[in-house]
């Protein structure tokens, strides 16, 4: 045995590291059938690591106080080497993250790639997707920019739309009658320690209940049910070198994008940095136009259109009800779609209509959470939230109804 | 013609909540050119002289500004270096905040970042928009930023212009001018926000433009003094994940040969 193989075998006796390395890459069985859409996964726990990197490197120079946080900022883009880096490179991610993980959320609409067996990995990608809603949240009051302030501020004024409970709520979360150096610093903890481990874990969660049951694929062929003699799907190829190797494509041209947006278009036309958060915070002067990050858009916009008060509560309150129930109807996806198939190339019309009609509601409710409302569009904004509602409603029925093709037994 | 357009600006008062440059006043387009190292260095040196008193840039350095604008530190320091400051120091000046709200009205706002949240065509546009307004504290007023709390510093360099009815050209409702279909001229109607020329300053139009450029093209760069380096090293990045995405291409394409 050579001096390297000894110490492998050495660690092995102690720690399951070859085992470990073959049951999630080396005999990780993916199907080789994997399309583009198959890429976000990946590209999801690339833009993590990133934000997790360049986020220890901005700790160490970001001052989280109301009195020095927004110069500590222009402290790190003027003064700390390759600060401005650093920085571009943590904002961009954090848009970013939300680009491939609502991508990669399609291509689970897309191909069931929630249904049984994969209920669990349907639920902790649910539960990330959360856990990073809260932790970009978090991380956009930290610039301690005007738009971080009232954006923060509105937010949190939501809760105080909550019978009884509300108002003491909000100031509970807030740590002060508004928004403060105080709730900056709980902020700045949960943003930084808090929620990545949370974060971490889940996506380990995640990863280990995918590798236990499996990758899906676009046609939904289970590839498990035609194994050769030795126990490894016929459809099936090992993630390394196979999946590695591909990816690294993928993750080229992702990082083109990304560079290009970091190095030369860092705002994003105000997209990703918004202009307004160019000035430091100010609780004596509320911007003209108070709009979250284009990411949270589409929720905000369900929130903006319940304008109807209900049973003695008012409209904010059901507006916040709404933009929570919006959330958490994905939850329950898994046990809505009750068609025998799970890919959407095999599924009836009446799905492919849903899919597509739930698209286009999502993406016009984002577009319309970023503008200021006018009658026609809050109009616009209540009829893309009963479409949006609607597709996960209605989805128990269209898909049992539906007549469906057959799905092959290989891919 | 363009430059009669450019001595027209319109005020829409009423509509206005609130002066960041509203979608209803049209600004005049400036193309920032941080490679013009002149333009820069004047700049400076007109953010020394007039602007500085006031409006301090509390996030950034003298001396990263020589080192940018290429300006050797001695002569920076006899000639835009602050007698109580330091080269390495924040550009701030002593002007107490309180004070200032007093006597204009409104703290004037630190200029660091002015150029990123306004955007340098609202600066370059603004910078040029005062006319006399005798019912003004300071007896000024800006069409881009009704109310202004802001003396015009540089009326003796642009001269006097005040607010009068005369031929303008007609805008159409985004802003722009309305032309003869016919003909291809400028459509002309009598308005009463015009502002123009009372009486001349020590600079020609011309030279005004330009210093109110350089002004502008200075609050660019301090906005964002990383810009060019980023872009330098931007191009090298990219040029290596395209040599990267060819390798990995290619070895992907090696591995899944033997892949049907």
């Amino acid at each position: 045995m050579s001096g390297q193989n000894k110490l492998m075998a050495w660690i092995d006796d102690r720690l399951p590291v070859t085992q470990a390395f073959e049951k999630h890459m080396s005999k990780y069985y993916a199907p080789k059938n994997f399309n583009v859409l198959y890429i976000f996964g990946v590209l999801s726990l690339l833009v993590l690591v990133n934000q997790l990197l360049t986020g220890i490197w901005l700790t160490m120079s970001y001052n989280p106080s109301a009195e020095g946080a927004f110069a500590s900022v222009e402290y790190i883009m003027r003064d700390v080497e390759y600060g401005w880096l650093i920085r571009y490179l943590h904002s961009t991610g954090a848009s970013a993250f939300f680009v491939v993980v609502y991508l990669h959320m399609f291509r689970g609409l897309l191909y069931g790639s929630y249904q049984k067996p994969r209920e669990l990995v349907w639920l902790f990608g649910m539960a990330i997707y959360l856990a990073l809603m809260a932790e970009a949240f978090m991380g956009y009051l930290l610039p301690w920019g005007q738009m971080s302030y009232w954006g923060a501020q509105v937010i949190i004024s939501l809760f105080s739309a909550i019978p009884v409970i509300g108002p003491d709520l909000a100031q509970w979360v807030r740590g002060d009658y508004l928004i403060s150096g105080i709730t900056l610093n709980r902020f700045f903890s949960l943003h930084v320690i808090a929620l990545p481990l949370v974060l971490v874990a889940l996506v380990v969660l995640h990863l280990l209940a995918l590798h236990h049951v499996g990758s899906n694929n676009p046609k939904g062929v289970d590839i498990k049910k035609h194994k050769d003699e030795n126990g490894v799907p016929l459809d099936g190829i090992p993630f390394h070198p196979f999946y590695t190797t591909h990816d690294l494509v993928g993750i080229a041209v992702f990082l083109f994008v990304f560079c290009t947006v970091v190095f030369f278009f860092p705002e994003m036309g105000g997209y990703f940095l918004e202009k307004p958060n160019f000035e430091a915070a100010n609780p004596l002067k509320t911007p003209e136009h108070i709009a979250p990050v284009w990411y949270f858009t589409p929720f905000y916009a369900i929130l903006r259109a319940v304008t109807y008060p209900l049973f003695g509560l008012d409209a904010k309150f059901w507006g916040v009800v709404a933009m929570g129930g919006a959330i958490a109807i994905l939850f329950v996806l898994p046990w809505l779609d009750r068609s025998p198939v799970k890919a959407m190339r095999y599924k009836g019309w009446m799905s492919k209509v849903a899919l597509v009609l739930f698209c286009i509601s999502f993406v016009v409710l984002g577009v319309l959470g970023v503008l200021p409302s006018t009658e026609a569009r809050t109009t616009m904004a209540q009829i893309a939230s009963v479409v949006y509602f609607l597709y996960f409603i209605l989805m128990p029925f269209y898909t049992k109804w539906e007549s469906t093709k057959p799905v092959p037994e290989r891919v | 013609m363009k430059k009669m357009f450019a001595t027209v600006a319109l005020v829409f008062a009423s509509t206005m909540t609130f002066a960041a440059g509203g979608a209803n006043v049209h600004l005049e387009h400036m193309s920032p050119d941080l490679d013009d190292k002149a333009s820069l260095q004047r700049g400076l040196q007109v953010y020394t002289n007039y602007c500085a008193g006031c409006h301090e840039m509390k996030y950034a350095r003298y001396e990263r500004a020589a080192n940018d604008l290429g300006i050797p530190h001695d002569l920076f320091e006899q000639n835009l270096l602050p007698a109580d400051k330091k080269i390495g120091e924040l550009m701030t000046n002593s002007m107490n905040a309180d004070d200032a709200a007093q006597w204009f009205g409104a703290t004037p706002p630190d200029l660091t970042l002015e150029a990123r949240l306004r955007g340098p065509d609202w600066v370059y546009t603004y910078l040029k928009s005062f006319y006399e307004d005798e019912s003004r504290p300071w007896g000024v007023n800006n069409t881009v930023f009704p109310s202004v709390g802001m003396p015009n510093v540089l009326e003796h360099l642009q001269g006097v212009r005040h607010m009068t009815c005369a031929q303008a050209p007609a805008l159409d409702e985004h802003g722009k001018p309305k032309f003869d279909t016919l003909t291809g001229d400028v459509l002309t109607e009598e308005q009463c926000n015009v502002v123009v020329q009372k009486t001349a300053g020590q600079l020609s139009e011309e030279e005004f433009d330009q210093l109110a450029y350089d002004v502008t093209n200075f609050l660019v760069y301090v906005a964002e003094p990383s810009r060019q380096e980023a872009e330098s090293l931007g191009i090298k990045v990219l040029l290596f994940i395209v040599l990267f995405g060819i390798f990995a291409y290619l070895l992907n394409k090696e591995f899944w040969r033997e892949i049907h």
